[in-house]
């Protein structure tokens, strides 16, 4: 129904990827892989280990190339772009957060935010500043905007691994099980956060979790085992969510 | 455009804040090497000087003589008789020809700047007793002076060289027992002689040339040696005393006369200098090899510690190029505040030098200059040199694979 739609944030069109291709050791791991996420959908990539999730997440993410098989992101085919390209595409259109904290230790909570900005255009200007203070605002961590990131706690690094993810104003951003590392209050926290993100930004998501709490608080919910698509499905979001994080959302 | 953006700058200098410990060690191990180069070529720059100068200071740098008489068989070989035997003949003491021209000719070449024409031949300095064999040197001193910085080394008196005056040098003063104002007897084998007035004594620094050297007119050395109106030599100093032997060669080749330049004269002393030069080259290629080794090993293991970040930075839009800059960054400012560092230690060594290279009597034992292009030609080496140490390290982490090194 949604194939009339030029403009998918997302389309990957069976996708393959195989470790060491045309060796006697190939490995293919994902088998044909399709999967089309429209604008300000947010979906979860659940799955049991080793099915495949991450693989997906960092071809979608461009990291990785795909052995057959075309990812078209904001309409643009990536299957023939070459190194910088795909950098400049993924800079300007994907937002990563990663399981572990992946801030930059020797930056502060700002200058991690900025950073995405300042890699892709090169030079520093005042109004980077202002859309880093603006989003740590709007991930409650205003306060600490000059704090070193390697002093904050783990549920506030993930929030300023948010704003980061979104500094740049990305159409889709892939988070890789974002609430891992964390105990069941940050978690939710940071959660939270995600979702109204996606509500006030309209901002793309697709999260790979293991948490079922989390994939049934989720939009829709895709099933991936071993290298394929099992279940694609839409969900209601648990109603009772919503009054859970109101209860312990603050603490985050 | 952005070929090396403050992302790169800014990125770099946080990099390298970070591993403190490491980037500080780095730092003085490039400071200390560039410290033995500043100190090192700076001493050898000063000390070839003061050897050319001592050296060079009595003999003009290229000295054109009359070609050497050559026996001459009557019969040439394969006519029938071969001469078995040919004596070389003596060389007689006699003029180069048509000297005027010649000196004339000399003096439009490009890179001469002073000639002199020069009567030189053996005589004795009788004083009472006292008999000494001496090189009798005729000059004519408005130019001769130009050549050899005789007034420098005038210790007493002057260079004063009359018809019937003599400028002796301090050992053959105290061997004839002779003063200023003083008169002695100038002979030849010839059997002329001269009554002459010391007017000056020189000190060369050399016994045997202070010993053995006597300057007089060029007239009367015309006089005493048989040789009226010529002239045994012409003597020349160019602008480039490196270039010498060239020049003389240029000299030989217009006026077929033999042209001697120092080098050749001075064979083992400009050997001397050149073994000096190739091995302080020598020196200076290692310690920076060893700095630029040192550079490279700090960064390629900053590479594997921060690989993380560097997967981290890829993730969020940053180009293989800009991780490439980012690290030979690193590698330049390592080198440029090394070699800053250790221009500054380079210049204290050198005044601890000054203050320890002393001859007995407190003079210092040569003097030592510092060129400041010295500084500028290290920094901007020390830079280019880290910058490519840096290159290994920064290739390796440009092309790290950003899924694997999140992943760390």
């Amino acid at each position: 129904m949604d194939k009339g739609k030029p403009l998918s944030v997302l389309r990957v069109m069976d996708v393959h990827k195989a470790y060491a291709p045309n060796t006697p050791v190939e490995l293919e791991v994902l088998h044909g892989i399709n999967l089309v996420l429209e604008h300000g959908e947010f979906t979860a990539l659940i799955g049991p280990s080793g099915s495949g999730k991450s693989t997906l997440l960092n071809l979608i993410g461009l990291l990785d190339t795909p052995t057959r098989g075309e990812i078209i992101i904001d309409g643009r085919q990536t299957g023939k772009l070459n190194d910088q390209d795909l950098t400049r595409l993924r800079g300007r259109s994907i937002g990563f957060v990663f399981q572990y904290s992946c801030l930059l230790p020797e930056f502060t909570a700002a200058e991690n935010v900025r950073m995405p900005l300042l890699a892709n255009r090169g030079w520093p200007d005042v109004e980077m500043n202002r859309t880093a203070e603006t989003l740590l605002g709007q991930v409650g961590l205003e306060p600490w905007k000059d704090h070193m990131a390697s002093d904050l706690s783990g549920g506030q690094q993930q929030r300023v691994a948010i704003a980061r993810a979104l500094a740049m104003q990305p159409a889709l951003i892939l988070a890789d099980e974002p609430t891992g590392n964390l105990d069941t209050r940050a978690a939710d926290g940071v959660f939270d956060l995600l979702r109204s993100v996606n509500r006030t930004l309209g901002t793309t998501f697709l999260i790979v979790t293991h948490d079922p709490r989390l994939a049934v608080r989720c939009d829709r919910i895709v099933e991936l085992v071993d290298g394929r698509i099992v279940s694609d499905r839409p969900n209601q979001p648990a109603p009772h969510a919503s009054s859970e994080i109101a209860a312990t959302g603050a603490a985050a | 455009m952005n070929r090396f953006a403050p992302f790169e700058w800014i990125a770099a200098i946080r990099f390298m804040r970070e591993g403190l410990i490491q980037t500080s060690l780095i730092i003085i191990g490039v400071a200390l090497g560039v410290a033995v180069i500043v100190f090192m070529s700076a001493l050898l720059a000063s000390l070839q000087t003061n050897l050319f100068r001592r050296t060079l200071s009595f003999q003009a740098q290229i000295v054109v003589n009359p070609p050497e008489e050559v026996a001459r068989p009557q019969r040439e070989p394969g006519e029938g008789a071969i001469a078995a035997l040919v004596q070389p003949r003596s060389q007689r003491l006699k003029s180069v020809d048509q000297w005027q021209k010649v000196r004339s000719q000399i003096e439009r070449l490009p890179d001469v700047t002073d000639v002199t024409p020069v009567v030189s031949g053996p005589g004795f300095a009788i004083r009472g007793d006292a008999n000494k064999a001496v090189t009798i040197t005729g000059v004519e001193p408005e130019t001769y002076l130009r050549v050899i910085a005789l007034t420098d080394k005038i210790v007493a008196g002057k260079v004063g060289v009359g018809t019937s005056e003599i400028v002796i040098g301090t050992e053959l003063a105290k061997d004839l027992g002779a003063a200023l104002d003083d008169k002695l007897r100038l002979a030849t084998a010839s059997g002329a002689a001269e009554t002459l007035t010391v007017t000056g004594i020189f000190d060369f620094g050399n016994k045997g040339i202070n010993e053995r050297n006597v300057y007089i007119s060029l007239r009367t050395a015309q006089n005493l040696l048989d040789l009226v109106g010529g002239v045994s030599s012409i003597e020349l100093n160019v602008r480039d005393p490196f270039q010498a032997e060239t020049v003389a060669q240029t000299i030989q080749a217009l006026t077929a006369l033999e042209a001697d330049s120092w080098i050749r004269t001075n064979a083992q002393f400009f050997s001397a200098l050149s073994a000096q030069t190739l091995s302080n080259n020598f020196i200076r290629f290692f310690v920076g090899l060893t700095a630029a080794l040192g550079i490279a090993s700090v960064l390629v293991v900053s590479v594997v510690q921060k690989s993380r970040e560097i997967g981290i930075l890829r993730a969020m839009g940053t180009t293989q190029g800009q991780v490439l800059r980012l690290f030979l960054v690193q590698g330049a400012v390592v080198g440029l505040v090394g070699s800053l560092f250790g221009s500054v230690l380079g210049f204290l060594f050198l005044n601890l030098w000054r203050d320890i290279a002393k001859n007995p009597d407190g003079t210092p034992l040569f003097v030592v200059t510092v060129d400041p292009m010295l500084f500028v030609a290290t920094a901007a080496g020390a830079t280019l040199v880290g910058t490519l140490a840096a290159m290994v390290p920064a290739r390796r982490a440009a092309k790290l694979n950003p899924v694997v090194a999140i992943r760390g």
